[in-house]
């Protein structure tokens, strides 16, 4: 079937530290915080003063682009603190959090009855415009321009990623409510991925058009998906939000409530029981992992191995993510690291690696870059984990000398940095896939978008 | 305190000084530095640039080894022609081996010392990091000289080759050339009388001339080109009980180099494929033009064109140039695409060039060179046609 997404390109990184099915309530934080630079591309202008009292829904900064954009407080409370970095750039909103959580009132809405202009408002002054995602750049969305389709992929394929099937299971109204609303804001299709062999509660969604994944990662990427469905032209735009998103923007419709909670694993070796707990978005990482965390030489990573982000101890969990990622630190020295066999680290080379023997093999992999930053030599390698119909090295480079024309002609509209992670997580010369990808977006989209 | 300890402290002590570069080449030589991620990808992959070389450079290790002992056998058997009797008997000789040591390692280390220091030189006033990629140079540039350069020839050769070949462009992964053939190629173009004549392929051969001790150094490409009669078997010819240059002349090993580049996914098995590909369809038309009488003996042509075309494969350098220096990731094509025109035209030309160059009957690293010049135009077309195919998609949306 055309409408199925089948990938073969690719590599499933299988780690220690699967969450167990079983979710447990973890106390409220004292402190939540916002960062605005979870929400990339977006210059924040701060509404709620230090010291104001904010409810759950209740705006903290808008946008400076478009000043519809509204972000909210997760949580009912006391601003405490704007911590500012350097010119003055807001790093953080941390808010103490009172004892209950007291919401904003919205109201409640019937999905079907509305307009797309009424949906669109509703979703700017409750502070979920922020969920929407468009493709290119990988941006929040710009509310001006009509998208081509809307992508939800709820099949994750990262490493250790939330078992999407377990973390939304009974979720359906509010994720239908949530489709409903959305539909009407693209002329196109919303299309909705799910796992081949899954009872995903997205699967019995009306309005959309479903299609099963099946493949390594990063088949549950959207762009992999967007590719194979509706890949993007030049001038096209395609709006793309999670089902974790989804579900709060239902429960707004439905209960007139933002309720950012979410279900998140906590996965990696460094947990010694690795398993899902309910947070708010923004609670704190010690609060999340108490007495369940070795935090002796350890990474935590808010998101997964591949794109998250590295949170402290006293950090916050990042606004869109759910998944927390803990393993070992790699700083120290490995005698002949680098020509040794090696059986405890996987690759797709078989250079003295050994990892193609035992596919199945979970890895317990720490965060040393196994060799040091070079110049681009290895050819032939990036493509076999890389399932888009480009030449990602050569689009890698143009990136690198940011040469416009080329970024554009050799697919550059059509990327998210995700979808260079696999080709950084192999990279033989450890050059900074991610990175280079995100500037070169930012570039584009000032020059370009 | 540990060594580990001890080189640690030392690391820091070093940084942001204008020796960290070198100090920090012989440190990671020993372990894998303490670096770990930050931004992007929290783990990385096992594999790197040392381990990727590493690989080659034991692809190649077979092929030195023979080259010692061929270089006593041919000695020996040029001397004495009985020798070729029995040849397992008297090749895996020490004597034999003796001469490997004495003439080929010299010749090694003369290479990587040589080779290493301008990079150490490089690195330090760059301040940029040593890289990998002369390990793998230096340990071809032995394999390919014959037995009997001089050393200080070498030693000229491998600083042009470092410094124009690869430095002037920024290293290890900025060159267009491949910095070993680049090093062949001068020693080819500076030294023509010594380095084309029948003499050097066999030791002692050049001390001997005029002597009545005289011993010949001819290669099969030479008897060949002369239109001679060729007096080794297949059998020798695939094997490599030939002369030639140092660790060319055993296509048995090179093919199980190419098994190991091939197996590892570090060597193009494109490249490699079609190489051979293209040499064995030039060597089929050269045999179809003497079949159709268009060449006849009287032609100098004649003792190449005639040779069957999958002896073309087992003599001179082409299955050693095909395996090693054609599947360099840096100078070769880069697209999967391209790497199949480019094995190809690269077998064709090598074929081409030995057939009809009569000054120098081995075409491999000049055809190599040429491809590594077109190598970024192929991959242009190649890409573009990727492009070509997005614009297309664009414009049946639109019409």
């Amino acid at each position: 079937m055309s409408k199925d997404i089948r990938i073969k390109k690719g590599l499933d990184i299988k780690l220690v530290g699967v969450a167990e099915k079983n979710i447990s309530e973890v106390k409220r934080s004292a402190i939540y915080a916002i960062k605005p630079e979870d929400f990339h591309g977006i210059i924040p202008k701060l509404v709620a003063k230090e010291g104001a009292e904010v409810k759950a829904g209740e705006v903290l900064f808008y946008s400076k682009s478009d000043e519809r954009i509204l972000f909210p407080s997760p949580v009912s409370g006391k601003v405490v603190e704007v911590i500012r970095g350097s010119r003055r750039k807001v790093i953080a909103i941390n808010i103490a959090a009172t004892a209950t959580q007291e919401y904003k009132d919205f109201g409640t809405k019937d999905a079907s009855n509305m307009s797309a202009e009424e949906v669109k408002n509703h979703l700017f002054a409750s502070g979920c415009w922020p969920f929407v995602k468009q493709r290119p750049f990988d941006v929040v969305a710009n509310p001006n321009q009509a998208p081509k389709a809307i992508f939800v992929s709820a099949y994750a394929s990262a490493p250790l990623a939330a078992d999407l099937d377990y973390t939304l299971a009974g979720k359906e109204p509010e994720l239908q409510s949530a489709i409903t609303a959305i539909s009407k804001l693209t002329e196109g299709k919303v299309h909705v991925s799910v796992g081949a062999n899954s009872n995903s509660p997205l699967s019995k969604l009306n309005g959309v058009e479903l299609h099963k994944v099946s493949g390594p990662h990063p088949s549950g990427n959207v762009s992999t998906q967007i590719a194979q469905i509706n890949p993007i032209n030049k001038g096209e735009v395609v709006w793309v939000i999670t089902p974790q998103d989804l579900v709060i923007i239902g429960e707004l419709l439905l209960t007139g409530k933002f309720n950012a909670t979410r279900t998140v694993a906590l996965t990696g070796s460094q947990f010694s029981k690795p398993h899902y707990v309910t947070a708010i978005a923004g609670a704190s990482v010690s609060d999340l992992t108490k007495d369940n965390l070795n935090t002796d030489n350890t990474r935590i990573i808010s998101g997964n191995v591949l794109s998250g982000k590295q949170v402290k101890e006293s950090g916050f969990l990042g606004f869109y993510d759910n998944q927390i990622t803990a393993i070992p630190e790699g700083n120290d020295y490995e005698f002949f690291g680098w020509n040794k066999p090696i059986f405890n680290k996987i690759s797709t080379s078989r250079a003295l690696t050994f990892s193609w023997l035992t596919p199945k093999k979970k890895y317990d992999l720490n965060t040393n870059t196994n060799g040091e930053h070079r110049a681009f030599v290895v050819t032939g390698s990036y493509e076999e984990v890389f399932p888009l119909d480009m030449y990602p090295m050569q689009l890698l480079k143009a990136f690198m000398y940011k040469d416009l024309d080329e970024m554009e002609a050799l697919g550059g509209y059509e990327i998210a940095p995700e979808d260079f992670a696999l080709t950084e997580f192999i990279c033989v010369s450890k050059q900074p896939h991610q990175k280079i990808i995100r500037e070169g977006l930012d570039l584009m989209r000032e020059e370009l978008g | 305190m540990s060594l580990k300890q001890n080189l640690h402290n030392l690391k820091e002590k070093y940084k942001g000084t204008k020796m960290a570069p070198a100090f920090n080449a012989i440190h990671t030589f020993l372990y894998l530095p303490n670096e770990v991620t930050h931004g992007g990808t929290h783990v990385k992959a096992a594999d790197d640039l040392k381990r990727t070389m590493n690989i080659v450079i034991l692809a190649m290790v077979p092929c030195l080894l023979f080259g010692m002992f061929n270089a006593g056998y041919q000695h020996y058997a040029a001397i004495d022609s009985s020798l070729r009797a029995d040849v397992l008997a008297n090749f895996f000789t020490f004597d034999n081996f003796w001469i490997g040591i004495i003439k080929v390692l010299p010749l090694v280390i003369v290479s990587y010392g040589v080779g290493l220091i301008v990079e150490f030189i490089f690195a330090v006033i760059k301040g940029h990091e040593v890289e990998e990629g002369y390990l793998v140079t230096g340990m071809l540039v032995p394999l390919i000289v014959p037995i009997d350069t001089p050393l200080w020839m070498l030693a000229v050769a491998v600083i042009f080759g470092v410094v124009i070949g690869k430095e002037v462009f920024g290293g290890t992964g900025m060159n267009i050339l491949n910095p070993a053939l680049t090093i062949r190629a001068f020693l080819f173009f500076a030294y023509p009388t010594w380095m084309s004549g029948d003499k050097v392929w066999v030791y002692d051969a050049v001390n001997r001339t005029g002597t009545p001790d005289a011993i010949s150094g001819e290669t099969i490409l030479g008897s060949y080109a002369q239109n001679q009669e060729v007096v080794y078997s297949t059998f020798d010819k695939f094997m490599g009980f030939i002369p030639g240059s140092v660790g060319e002349t055993s296509t048995f090993l090179i093919l199980i180099g190419a098994a190991i580049l091939i197996f590892t996914k570090i060597g193009s098995w494109r490249i490699i494929l079609s190489a051979f590909v293209g040499a064995a369809v030039m060597g089929i038309i050269f045999n179809q033009v003497v079949a159709a009488d268009i060449i006849t003996e009287s032609s100098k042509f004649y003792g190449l064109m005639n040779t069957v075309w999958w002896e073309h494969l087992t003599i001179g350098g082409l299955a050693f140039g095909a395996v090693f220096m054609a599947t360099d990731p840096v100078t070769g094509s880069q697209t999967n695409k391209g790497k199949w025109i480019y094995g190809f035209l690269i077998g064709f030309i090598s074929i081409m060039i030995r057939v009809f160059n009569p000054a120098y009957p081995e075409g491999v690293f000049l055809a190599i060179l040429l491809m590594n010049v077109f190598a970024p135009t192929i991959d242009h077309y190649v890409v573009q046609g990727n492009v070509q195919k997005r614009l297309k998609r664009a414009k049946v949306k639109t019409a």
